[in-house]
């Protein structure tokens, strides 16, 4: 088989963070290669700069031997690189022959339309991936599934001849996932190389050929699919001692303070989740990206109110149908993705600060300027923000320091409880050990944290307990003592507890 | 570099009063030079009336626009205004001939506009319908259900209580002015010193992250617009006291002086950012272009035309900041 693709030590930085360090890999004529890894491991950055969105700092990417420099995407396209993502991006308004013609037939915008032709080429692709589509239909009238085939069509219609896949099956049923499974065999028996993404370890041995596993962005290992099982896979995913010290104290635990009983929303896909977090606790919620726990502090804060179950607080049964709610009863959601919703870019720090005790408009409390800058300097003071002054516009301070004022915003509310989601994302490590240590000595307060984070150790290293979620629900509840990076990364994975303990 | 950029001189403090308005005395300044102007070229202009005369005709815009200043921070925009300015105006004039009081007839034209106002709040607010689609068809069908109901019939025979509120013309003239400059300064005040004023900017800034934080943006546009309504109906009472009857086609066209004079007053369209102080200013400026270009020796109807530019040199100005600071 000859090979189609070669990256031989790529590198690519963000900022400071290196998110790929030398990383190679290898894809062949007819070969399903996966690659595996946590979240984070840099399996998206090297996509990207496959298909020519990223260009490497360093490294070199051949395409049929060829050296590729700086590759553009339309460059990528052209070499016959497509990308199918886990959410099919068609064109839900146009129909299934004119998304699989964009980007395929010649000309400019005033070339007339041949309807038939198009037609033809739309259902001889479908055809081949085995897909009873008719052409006429609107994309948005299809199922997840068959939105897939149409885009597994048109890359065919492009020629493509290095096709990335990534996590093709995860909203699958099994059936369907059988389905694809014979379009690609059936892709690889006419020379297609592909790359595989998938969360979904057990079925790698049903169609990989080789894996390449990949962590913290530097390569692993490149192995025959043959030559190697979950828990190998599992174990080199993961394969890091926990080298950071984390500032946990050890504390006596306090009374329960937030409970919640087969909480479930239908709206956000959280289902049957019962949990309990103490006075002083830190609780950490782990979870591939995807497995419902942002969706579950959502529901917590009355963003997206529960449907099923029941809140209690302090012992008492609580409705939080808005965050307003939320707020009242003391538990405060710091939010990821800080720059869209954490803070008011445009505010300064202090407004932001004391933007979550604001009384609601029916109040016309009065703002008391002195005592704002009062709480905005003594909180710029506590937690060591970097700011000019406290009338600088947050969209000024850097990322770590606007994680700070989102995070003095709400503990200016004084709640009881406080749900931190990924606190440490896209800070750099001085800010993130000082956020670590600003946790603890919360906790040591009597606040209970939940905690949500994608980085394994953080999650092992902050909490007193991990609540590990998967698809909507808590699996299980794991205390710190008995929590290892594998048994968290199973359990994520989607495997139950029973065949942990296996 | 950023302070080098936004302050070449080094004059202007970095945080301080002077920084914080800047944009807002940029359109003084042009204020300014436009009076200086008229001084130079045609002092005449300040030995007339006609100063006063700007100040009584652009009493209602000014309430107009402080209502809409609140709209378009709260990222919202509302052009039915022209509509309910001019039935609001019928209903005080009626109210008043049917032999209420003066005070009463007053209070039910503003109800009348804070109804009108709760309706495009609803449909906004809590629908959750666009607000230049909402406030377009309530604009067409609040002027059209006046034009069938009044077939464009002025309201006369009005008590003598109602014109000027009953006081003698120079009197009235300063009431009206002074409920105006009343009305501007409480809101003014109010939107710098009272919390819900910040919830406002923290709605038009980013309502997710408003929401976010506790407050209730639908409940904070609903406010908005219901009282954009009830300025709407006191705009209309200044508005019509002027005159011994009431037109019903008082209010057609006014929306888009409101905006102008908003927008011109750095209040950013794309809400959260801007103050009154600027709106203030904005209705000034562009209610003194009018009367003063035929004492500059132009046509009065180049009016529209010199408004459209200082439009333009606003939303450009603000533009071209926008980018300096985003290159920083």
């Amino acid at each position: 088989m000859s090979t189609l693709l070669k990256l031989t030590g790529i590198v690519k930085s963000f900022g400071g963070v290196q998110a790929l360090k030398g990383v190679s890999f290898e894809l062949k004529a007819g070969e399903v290669h996966a690659i595996v890894g946590e979240n984070g491991a840099g399996k998206s950055t090297l996509i990207k700069t496959i298909t020519g969105a990223h260009q490497p700092d360093s490294g070199v990417m051949e395409i049929d031997g060829q050296a590729v420099h700086h590759p553009t995407p339309s460059q990528a396209k052209a070499l016959g690189v497509a990308v199918i993502y886990q959410q099919p991006a068609l064109f839900g308004d146009l129909t299934v022959a004119e998304n699989i013609s964009l980007g395929l037939e010649r000309g400019g915008a005033w070339r007339k339309i041949n309807w038939n032709t198009r037609h033809k080429r739309a259902r001889e692709l479908l055809g081949r991936v085995g897909a009873n589509i008719s052409p006429e239909t609107f994309v948005r009238e299809l199922t997840m599934p068959q939105q897939q085939l149409v885009e597994i069509a048109r890359s065919l219609g492009t020629n493509a001849r290095i096709l990335i896949l990534d996590e093709p099956t995860a909203s699958l049923s099994d059936r369907e996932v059988d389905h694809l499974f014979n379009v690609i065999r059936d892709l690889k028996k006419h020379g297609v190389g592909m790359i595989y993404i998938s969360h979904r370890l057990e079925e790698l041995p049903q169609i990989a050929d080789r894996v390449t596993v990949l962590r913290d962005g530097t390569y692993v290992t490149t192995r025959p699919m043959v030559e190697i099982d979950r828990a190998e896979m599992i174990r080199l995913m993961v394969g890091r001692e926990l080298s950071a010290i984390y500032p946990k104290i050890n504390l006596p635990l306090g009374e329960v303070v937030l409970e919640t009983r087969h909480l479930s929303c239908s709206e956000s896909g959280v289902s049957d989740v019962t949990l309990a977090i103490r006075a002083g606790e830190i609780l950490g919620l782990a979870g591939l990206v995807g497995a419902g726990r942002t969706e579950l502090a959502r529901v917590l804060f009355g963003l997206t109110p529960a449907d099923g179950g029941e809140i209690l607080l302090r012992g008492k049964s609580a409705v939080i149908s808005q965050p307003a709610d939320a707020v009242s009863l003391g538990i405060a959601y710091v939010p990821e993705d800080r720059r869209r919703h954490g803070v008011i870019l445009e505010m300064p720090v202090s407004a932001n600060t004391t933007l979550a005790i604001l009384r609601n408009i029916a109040s016309v409390s009065w703002l008391h300027f002195k005592k704002e800058k009062q709480i905005a300097e003594s909180f710029v003071e506590r937690f060591g923000i970097k700011t000019p002054s406290i009338a600088v516009p947050v969209g000024n301070l850097s990322g770590g320091n606007q994680q700070k004022v989102s995070l003095a915003r709400w503990l200016a509310t004084e709640p009881k409880v406080i749900i931190l989601d990924e606190p440490t994302q896209g800070v750099d490590v001085g800010a993130k050990a000082e956020i670590h240590k600003l946790m603890g000595e919360l906790a040591a307060k009597g606040l209970a944290i939940l905690m949500i984070s994608s980085e394994l150790p953080e999650v092992l290293g902050m909490s007193d307990r991990i609540a590990v979620m998967h698809g909507g629900r808590v699996l299980k509840t794991l205390d710190r003592t008995e929590a290892t990076q594998e048994k968290v990364l199973e359990l994520a994975l989607g495997h139950t507890a029973a065949e942990v303990a296996a | 570099m950023s302070t080098a950029v936004l302050n070449p001189v080094g004059l202007l403090p970095r945080h301080g009063l002077l920084q914080r308005y800047k944009r807002e005395l940029s359109v003084l300044a042009a204020y300014l030079a436009l009076l200086l102007l008229l001084v130079v070229r045609a002092p005449r202009f300040y030995s007339s009336n006609e100063f006063k005369s700007i100040l009584v005709n652009n009493a209602s815009v000014l309430v107009l626009a402080v209502g809409m200043s609140l709209v378009i921070l709260c990222r919202q925009i509302d052009i039915s205004v022209g509509s309910q300015l001019s039935i609001c105006g019928i209903v005080a004039g009626l109210a008043a001939k049917h032999g209420l009081p003066m005070p009463v007839a007053a209070m039910v034209c503003l109800f009348a506009g804070a109804m009108m106002g709760a309706l495009n709040g609803v449909l906004i607010a809590f629908v959750n319908l666009p607000s230049i689609v909402v406030t377009l068809a309530t604009m067409v069908i609040l002027r059209e259900s006046l034009r069938w109901g009044r077939s464009g019939e002025f309201v006369q025979g009005l008590p003598k209580g109602f014109q000027w509120f009953g006081f003698s013309q120079d009197a009235g003239q300063w009431v009206v002015v002074g409920l105006a400059v009343g009305v501007f300064a409480v809101f003014a005040w109010a939107m710098r010193n009272l919390s819900a004023g910040r919830t406002v900017y923290a709605t038009g800034s980013d309502q997710e992250a408003a929401r976010l934080a506790g407050i209730r943006p639908r409940l904070v546009t609903f406010v908005v617009f219901t009282i954009m309504g009830a300025l709407a109906g006191l705009a209309a009472l200044l508005n019509v006291v002027r005159f011994p009857s009431v037109d019903p086609k008082s209010g057609e066209g006014v929306e888009m002086q409101v905006i102008a004079s908003v927008v011109v007053g750095g209040i950013a369209i794309s809400g959260g950012r801007g103050s009154l102080i600027g709106t203030l200013v904005g209705v000034m400026l562009l209610g003194t272009t009018r009367p003063a270009l035929p004492f500059l020796g132009s046509e009065a109807y180049w009016d529209k035309a010199l408004q459209g530019l200082i439009i333009l040199l606003a939303v450009a100005s603000d533009a071209l900041y926008a980018r300096k600071k985003g290159r920083m």
